[in-house]
């Protein structure tokens, strides 16, 4: 009896020190990650949060101002209610005058568009036609050219004496003037983010299983049925997935507008993105402080969008993911 | 008793499926020649560009180079030497990140996939949720980490000084840091790593091999085609990457292309034929992958879309 329960708690030893090994070898492996994690993911987003409460222009060390930073923001004196010595309302008003309703036009064009063209493209390349390996690799070269070497391709192609005006017969200064700059720099991202999105939606109309048209068929749909109410509810979810990374790419739009128009002419092209950087790091008096908060304003814009996009995109149809 | 078959009048909406059927191919090869021509145009004007001489830029002709020369690539490669230099510094960075961050990620989605320890399902969650914070919140503190610090000439404890950030502002190892792991290629190979069945890695533990021999043995290599398409993938991201180098680099001679080219065409506006020479050998690396891999890249696209939705 004592030997049998001796050696059971021998084994349990012997299993404890086994699942501790494993675990010390398990974090040995995720080692590298962790400390990239905790350095530039939870340390980074915990110290953003603070700075956002302050006033930091790197000369001096952060000075805790309090929610002035998204008062500022977002312009608001209603916000919040703010000391009585605060003095008159500062507002730094480029976000909700400029930087905000830019970033919503830009979405609410490139969205629709880039995700039209990608899927008219997808359904071209899921028919039987010939020379579609071309056709396909053709299409994915703006997506794997560099953002800033098509950016500068796309202000030289624009210029005043540009290709684009020769070719059309046009004399339009495309990217100063600003009735047509941002418009531009939305026709450049459609350009570039069609050959990625055309691929996924290529994708998922290609895991589509074949028995279901066949047996719309049988039950006499014609083509264009099948399209409706087959295709497009079991793509909803591929969809859904193109829409929500078109929109948060076009929230987060920077790499183009520093390239080709640098906010301008006239803020026209300033987006949310760019106007954060522009106070963190190009302003000659640097507002980190004030960028942090701004960049958590649109964190949450974004998540809102997201969220609401998957209510909408889910709720309305009775396909969902 | 056979059935026989009903008859209906042919309806407009018959005949107009019909004809729709009938045009549907020709307007689909339209369509595609079309997009096609749009996507082709601008790299081919790029390079009929490049080939002519910096003072006939804005001559006629303007679909083939007339005349014809190769001095923006001579210029390109020789006389102006910081192209060399930045294309040296992409192809650095671009190398090590590469190498590490497959080999960190390869690591990392093993032991989520195959290892029992603590807090696994949290730490594996809040990686998926970091996923979804945008760059823009973590890039001043990253910044201040990675360059002069968070606290200005280090904390101070008592006698010590502790320095509170890297110090590698304007220094490749700054651009190469944050990059070395991400939690999309972790999340990439753990979901690869559950696919596959572990009876091979569990004969290789019982022959003796312990669990690093057994990943660096067997793991790595069946891991193969999963290790080239996120290395392919990391390359592809890292060579174009602007924002964050944007972030780090200073002087002209740290530079990568981008930066590089970006910083050229501000400094130098009149020798836009230079430019988009320099363009053209930015793209190219990119190109010539794309072209050998071109099965792993669609691949890849194709299934990461369709898990995450």
């Amino acid at each position: 009896m004592a030997t049998t329960a001796l050696a059971q708690t021998d084994r349990h030893k012997a299993a404890r020190r086994r699942k501790w090994r494993e675990a010390l070898t398990a974090y040995g492996f995720l080692a590298p990650y962790l400390f990239i994690f905790l350095t530039f993911t939870v340390f980074a987003i915990g110290y953003a949060f603070y700075l956002s409460f302050t006033r930091y222009n790197l000369l001096k060390p952060p000075e805790f101002w309090g929610l002035e930073g998204y008062r500022r923001v977002l312009c608001l004196e209603a916000l919040l209610p703010r000391a009585a010595d605060a003095g008159p309302l500062v507002c730094d008003d480029l976000f909700i005058r400029k930087a905000l309703p830019n970033t919503i036009l830009y979405t609410v064009i490139v969205v629709p568009a880039q995700t039209i063209l990608s899927l008219i493209l997808a359904f071209a390349m899921d028919q039987n036609l010939r020379f579609r390996r071309l056709f396909r690799t053709i299409f994915y070269l703006p997506s794997v050219t560099s953002s800033v070497v098509i950016s500068i391709i796309f202000i030289w192609l624009f210029s005043p004496q540009g290709v684009v005006n020769q070719i059309f017969g046009l004399n339009i200064n495309w990217l100063n003037d600003k009735n047509y700059a941002f418009y531009t720099i939305m026709l450049l991202n459609v350009f570039t983010t069609s050959g990625t999105m055309m691929l996924i939606l290529l994708a998922g109309l290609q895991d589509i299983p074949v028995a279901i048209y066949e047996a719309a068929a049988m039950d006499g749909a014609n083509k264009l049925q099948s399209l409706w109410h087959i295709t497009i509810p079991m793509l909803r979810p591929v969809i859904f997935f193109v829409v929500t990374v078109g929109v948060i790419g076009c929230f987060q739009v920077f790499d183009q507008i520093y390239v080709m128009t640098a906010g301008g002419p006239l803020d026209s092209t300033t987006t949310v993105a760019y106007l954060i950087y522009k106070w963190a790091f190009r302003d000659t008096a640097v507002k980190m402080g004030q960028a942090s908060a701004l960049a958590f304003v649109l964190a949450l814009i974004i998540m809102a969008v997201t969220m609401i996009q998957r209510k909408f995109i889910e709720g309305s149809g009775s396909v969902s993911s | 008793m056979k059935a026989s078959p009903t008859y209906r009048a042919v309806t407009f909406s018959d005949r107009l499926i019909l004809l729709l059927e009938k045009a549907k191919n020709p307007i689909f090869y339209v369509v595609l020649f079309i997009w096609a021509l749009v996507c082709i145009a601008p790299l081919y004007f790029t390079l009929v560009f490049s080939l002519k001489p910096v003072a006939n830029i804005y001559d006629e002709p303007l679909f083939f180079p007339n005349p014809f020369s190769l001095e923006n690539y001579r210029d390109v490669i020789g006389a102006l030497p910081l192209f060399p230099r930045w294309l040296l510094n992409s192809m650095l960075i671009s190398f090590a990140v590469t190498c590490l961050r497959v080999l960190f990620c390869a690591m990392g989605g093993y032991a989520f996939a195959r290892m029992e320890f603590p807090f696994k399902n949290f730490l594996f969650n809040a990686m998926l949720v970091s996923m979804m914070i945008p760059g823009q919140v973590t890039l001043i503190p990253s910044f201040l980490v990675v360059g002069p610090g968070i606290i200005r000439g280090g904390l101070k404890i008592g006698e010590l000084t502790l320095p509170t950030g890297f110090g590698l502002l304007d220094n490749p190892l700054g651009v190469i840091l944050p990059g070395v792991v991400s939690a999309f290629g972790i999340f990439m190979m753990t979901q690869f790593y559950k696919s596959i069945p572990k009876e091979l890695e569990e004969a290789a533990m019982m022959d003796g091999l312990g669990r690093f021999g057994t990943f660096f043995k067997v793991v790595l290599p069946i891991s193969a085609t999963q290790l080239i398409t996120l290395a392919l993938l990391t390359f592809q991201g890292e060579w174009n990457n602007f924002l964050w180098p944007l972030t780090v680099l200073r002087t002209p001679e740290n530079f990568t292309l981008p930066i590089g080219l970006n910083w050229f065409r501000g400094e130098y506006y009149t020798l836009i034929s230079k430019v988009l020479a320099g363009s053209l050998f930015n793209t190219l690396p990119i190109l010539i992958m794309f072209f050998i891999f071109q099965r792993y890249f669609t691949q890849s696209i194709a299934a990461t879309g369709l898990k995450e939705g």
